[in-house]
């Protein structure tokens, strides 16, 4: 009921003008961006192809995803940290909870914490903001409980220990100097700093997994880690790990769009090389 | 409750924001995602209150139960003191307070902090030593590959190494330019950003619908 609203009503409401009157009197199109409708349809496509392969895989359709050796490593990592008795240590990034690769490396932290509950090994997750530090917290409280092993959760299992980026940096480079953890996993948004702790923790002599989808910082993490997952890698970690259906079919999706995009491009190529593709061209120039 | 309120609010945040992308200024939709915004930002201001309980919590704990590096702890824990307390007191009180120019907040940001963020930052210059020492050992064909790509492309970056490849042959300065860093280099890149952005767009899309639901510590 209250979804059904939510999908039919509410865009309508939300389109209305300032002053919030309803009716044929109303103008809609003055309030509208005609000049991203571009975007629109094409947010519309994806969301399409998510959501029938949603569906699909939902009505028991077999998905093949592709191994991932990064994520496959992680229940080692974590093993090898309890064989040695030694901590994990996990980053969700740099960035606040509203940037999507700090979800996606939270959604990952709900998986490990639920490994080294199972195993009983010590988790540190150190957080640059308080909301990431609140959202780990409920992540990792939830993966104890899960796992049944709500009297080994320790609050301070995430801990906020910087704002500042480099101070972040100093402090977990420290702790892995002090603590020597078993396993460093960075999933979320990283910058100048992913070198400085890779090092760090390959310095150490800890089994490291990566994963950004900042392009700039990934050479340092394919040169400094045991395992890394490059851009798209990391939001198809929890799907990945969970199995979950109805995840995969989002990723399947996601796969659906990756060749309407080849497509359009080598249209765009021959088009452009043929010397007629200015008005193609623009269908795809978002204002 | 706990499960269906987050969702409803995720969805509900999410959808405006995405209508507002489409709506001119002044519209509802725009206007709520401002106000959205702005919640946002008071959030993230009081929960600053969380992180400060975290680290005197946790530092406290190193100090009393004196675990390895309990000192670092101390200065932790005197370094949140005398940073945080003058710069939220009152600047009536003193001129000291607050957060202006010469007040203590100011004078610890601009003669401690900044000089040590640069510090660490430069220090990176060593560990990007380190790394590609590791990275480039020609141990394999690719790694013999890599060594040298990346040797031409160091020596472009800089003007001596470029008038040094000019003397080798006058088309290895265009070769790298237009083949290596506009070529290759910009091709990988366009595909990792393409990816990368498909699957962003692909989580929020299955976050909005409440597919998503992970992050939460529920899936």
């Amino acid at each position: 009921m209250i979804a059904t609203f939510l999908i039919t009503q509410l865009p309508i409401l939300l389109l209305q003008g300032p002053s919030g009157v309803p009716g044929p009197a109303a103008p809609i199109s003055p309030l509208f961006r005609i000049d991203r409708i571009n975007a629109l349809i094409i947010v519309l496509v994806f969301s399409a192809a998510v959501l029938l392969y949603t569906r699909w895989a939902k009505q028991g359709m077999k998905l093949f995803v592709r191994k991932i050796a990064g994520l496959d490593a992680v229940e080692e990592a974590v093993g090898r940290a309890t064989e040695m008795g030694r901590p994990v240590l996990f980053v969700p990034g740099l960035q606040e909870l509203d940037e999507i690769q700090t979800i996606a490396g939270i959604s990952i932290l709900g998986r490990v914490a639920r490994i080294t509950a199972q195993y009983e090994t010590p988790l540190v997750v150190p957080v640059r903001y308080p909301l990431v530090l609140a959202a780990s917290q409920e992540v990792v409280e939830q993966a104890y409980r899960e796992a049944g092993k709500e009297d080994s959760y320790n609050k301070d299992t995430v801990q906020y220990v910087a704002g500042e980026q480099m101070a972040f940096a100093a402090t977990v480079n420290g702790m892995m100097m002090r603590d020597r953890p078993a396993a460093n996993i960075f999933m979320g948004a990283f910058f100048a700093e992913a070198l400085l702790l890779a090092e760090t923790g390959n310095a150490a002599g800890s089994i490291q997994i990566a994963g950004t989808a900042q392009p700039e910082q990934l050479p340092f993490f394919i040169a400094a880690c045991d395992y890394t997952l490059m851009g798209e890698e990391l939001y198809a970690a929890s799907a990945y790990l969970s199995h979950e259906p109805l995840l995969l079919g989002g990723l399947k999706g996601q796969d659906m769009m990756k060749v309407l995009i080849v497509l359009a491009v080598i249209i765009g190529v021959v088009l452009v090389a043929f010397n007629v593709g200015g008005t193609y061209v623009s269908w795809f120039q978002v204002r | 409750m706990k499960r269906t309120v987050p969702l409803i609010l995720a969805f509900i945040s999410g959808i405006v924001m995405v209508i507002a992308f489409f709506c001119r200024e002044g519209s509802l939709a725009e206007n709520l995602s401002q106000e959205f915004l702005i919640w946002s930002s008071i959030i993230g201001g009081f929960s600053l209150l969380l992180g400060c309980a975290s680290i005197v919590r946790v530092q406290w704990k190193h100090v009393s139960q004196q675990k390895s590096g309990w000192g670092f702890s101390v200065v932790t824990l005197a370094a949140v003191l005398i940073s945080g307390l003058p710069g939220v007191f009152a600047v009536s009180w003193s001129p000291l307070f607050g957060r202006g120019t010469g007040s203590i907040y100011d004078w610890i940001f601009v003669y401690i902090s900044t000089p040590m963020s640069g510090t660490m930052f430069g220090i990176l210059a060593f560990y990007i030593a380190s790394a590609a020492y590791r990275a480039f050992r020609a141990r394999s064909a690719e790694a013999t590959l890599l060594l040298i790509t990346a040797s031409l492309v160091m020596l472009w970056r800089i003007p001596m190494g470029e008038a040094f490849l000019g003397t080798i042959s006058s088309h290895l300065v265009d070769f790298v330019n237009t083949y290596i860093m506009l070529g290759i280099n910009l091709a990988v890149q366009r595909g990792i950003i393409i990816g990368a952005a498909l699957g962003a767009a692909s989580m929020s899309l299955r976050i909005l619908l409440g597919i998503e639901r992970t992050y939460m510590g529920r899936g």
